[in-house]
């Protein structure tokens, strides 16, 4: 079971650099959020802050209950046993090949026998699709390999805090989309707390059951899927939507003359597109903390846009969702609980 | 006045905060030093690690510079007529303050930049974050080992100094100059003494922890990608190499005042 993480007016600078200031958020404990924002916002540096790498100038991140940047470091080594965390180019160690990477945490925090070992390792190296590299080092291998990697080092211990640093950057989009749903069916499975930094606009969209977007220094929006899909919000609605219009410019700010001349040609930021719906586990299973589709939305009176919650094959979730949940719980046995 | 402020806050830099986090992370290192289970593998690897890029340049360093000594103080001798004395001086020089000094040399230069070029790669790749955030402290299993290792390997480093360095000027002062083997060894313990000898080895082992203090702290802070490494490395070799003297001069004055010395 996942952990809540609730982050109260955490803020961090290097030197007289603000790098974001008054972060407050809550991932709510079992949940997969999505951290958005342009290049060079942050992003992994909040990351880091979380697991107490950083240490913040003010704030907390409350983890089950303790504080972590106030932690005695002892404290804090015991409470990062609960994260697995992806790092973005998989800081794999380089003196070991990957089977003793991935086994490294099992080996350093269980006393399981070697047979064990063996097998959590294969199992974790086929899930991540790297069945038959073992005895490769690090430096012999694709960067979208060290990230499979150092996902399967991440997951070995089954930690209830997932934190993925870009685990996209680098990877094919077919890679990219396996790995989405690796992510959700593992959320599924160990039902852990997630956090994802990302660039990728189709990841954004379709995984997370939050997302959350930084720029300029400051949390912009942090909610629901739905709520940021539908969002008005400039920054939010040009991010989330890859468009040239809007407030982000090259240097992370257009300034002033850019903002005018764009407003001089009439540049309309567009319709909003349509929601796509959430992907779903690969087995049908309802994930513990899926929300149904179209459920934000409709507590908040808004209106989707046109075409939204339809999949590739054209099936309408918002129709077809009580029927799903009313199938899989018939067919599992159990009532469907986790379908609020 | 801005470029005033960024001038003093350099200075405070300079002076304050970095040797201040150097002694945090001493202090640290010295406290890890007490947590089980100890590091034999990564100890003995990075000892056998040290051992191999340090022993060929010592021993290439030590034969010329007993042989410079011989030569020096061989010819003043003659002339003053106690060449029978040569292997005394040897002795005395090569023992009290030669191999001292070459060792801390070889440890800044060989061992220190190999640390610290291996611990700035690992910083930069995130392997030190992945470390502490599987909750292992890289100073109790990285930095303890490494500083343990050189130590140790400077202790047998200073050995192999004075052995090479006086088996050099022998050959050179038997060779070359014409002094006899006799007199050479009948000579060795004419103004050196046993004590000399540990206040050499005590010197090497401090040399040795401090180099690789240096080293690993240069390593675990350095940033900015490969260029940061490169100069975390720089730096280690000038810092170490200048702490590393004033340490010698330290405890050599330190040695004169608490050790009577022979026949003065």
């Amino acid at each position: 079971m996942g952990v809540e993480i609730r982050v109260e007016g955490l803020t961090k600078s290097f030197g007289r650099q603000v790098i974001w200031e008054d972060v407050t958020l809550t991932l709510p404990a079992g949940e997969i959020s999505v951290l958005l924002g342009p290049s060079g916002t942050g992003k992994s540096v909040f990351l880091k802050t979380m697991v107490g790498l950083l240490k913040p100038d003010r704030g907390h991140c409350w983890i089950d209950g303790r504080d972590m940047p106030n932690l005695r470091e002892r404290d804090m080594y015991e409470v990062r046993k609960l994260f697995g965390v992806l790092f973005q180019d998989g800081a794999l160690f380089g003196s070991m090949n990957l089977f003793d990477n991935i086994a490294f945490p099992l080996r350093e925090h269980t006393r399981k026998s070697e047979s064990e070992v063996r097998r959590i390792v294969l199992e974790k190296m086929e899930m991540v699709g790297l069945a038959g590299a073992q005895n490769k080092f690090p430096g012999e291998i694709s960067g979208g390999m060290r990230k499979r990697a150092g996902l399967a080092r991440a997951l070995v211990l089954d930690p209830q805090i997932i934190l993925c640093d870009e685990p996209d950057s680098g990877l094919d989009p077919v890679r990219t989309v396996l790995l989405n749903q690796l992510i959700v069916d593992l959320n599924a499975e160990i039902e852990a707390t997630i956090l994802i930094v990302t660039h990728d606009i189709n990841t954004a969209r379709t995984v997370p059951d939050n997302i959350g977007m930084l720029f300029l220094r400051q949390l912009v929006m942090f909610g629901p899927r739905e709520m940021l899909l539908s969002s008005e919000e400039p920054v939010v609605r040009q991010f989330l939507n890859a468009r040239k219009v809007g407030p982000i410019g090259m240097s992370e700010e257009k300034d002033l003359s850019e903002l005018e001349a764009e407003a001089r040609l009439g540049r309309d930021p567009g319709a909003l597109p349509p929601i796509p719906p959430q992907l779903m586990t690969s087995d049908g299973r309802i994930r513990r903390t899926q929300h149904a589709p179209g459920e934000w939305l409709r507590a908040h009176g808004v209106t989707p846009p046109e075409g939204s919650f339809i999949d590739e094959m054209g099936r309408d979730w918002l129709e077809e969702w009580p029927r799903y949940v009313s199938a899989m719980s018939a067919d599992a046995g159990r009532p469907a609980e986790g379908a609020h | 006045m801005a470029r005033a402020g960024k001038m003093a806050d350099g200075v405070a830099n300079v002076t304050l905060r970095e040797p201040g986090r150097f002694f945090a992370l001493s202090l640290d290192t010295f406290r890890a030093l007490f947590t089980w289970p100890f590091q034999w593998r990564e100890f003995l690897q990075q000892a056998w690690f040290i051992v191999s890029v340090t022993v060929a340049p010592t021993i290439m360093v030590a034969i010329p510079f007993g042989a410079i000594l011989s030569l020096q103080v061989g010819n003043l001798i003659r002339q003053l007529g106690a060449q029978s004395q040569t292997g005394s001086t040897a002795v005395l020089a090569i023992v009290r303050e030669a191999s001292p000094i070459v060792t801390a040399l070889l440890i800044a230069a060989a061992a220190g930049s190999a640390i610290c070029a291996d611990l700035g790669a690992r910083k930069i790749r995130e392997e030190i974050d992945a470390m502490e955030v599987l909750g292992i402290n890289p100073l109790h299993r990285l930095v303890v080992p490494r500083v343990l290792a050189c130590a140790f390997v400077g202790l047998f480093l200073n050995g192999i100094v004075s052995v090479v360095g006086i088996a050099g000027g022998y050959v050179f002062n038997v060779m070359l100059q014409g002094g006899t083997p006799g007199a050479y060894i009948a000579s060795f313990s004419g103004l050196a003494q046993l004590s000399d000898l540990y206040q050499a080895e005590v010197k090497a082992v401090v040399f040795g922890i401090t180099a690789a203090l240096v080293a690993s702290y240069k390593g675990l802070t350095a940033s900015g990608g490969p260029k940061g490494v490169g100069d975390a490395v720089n730096q280690t070799v000038v810092i170490a190499a200048m702490a590393l003297f004033v340490e010698n001069f330290v405890l050599s004055a330190l040695y004169f005042q608490l050790v009577p010395q022979k026949g003065m």
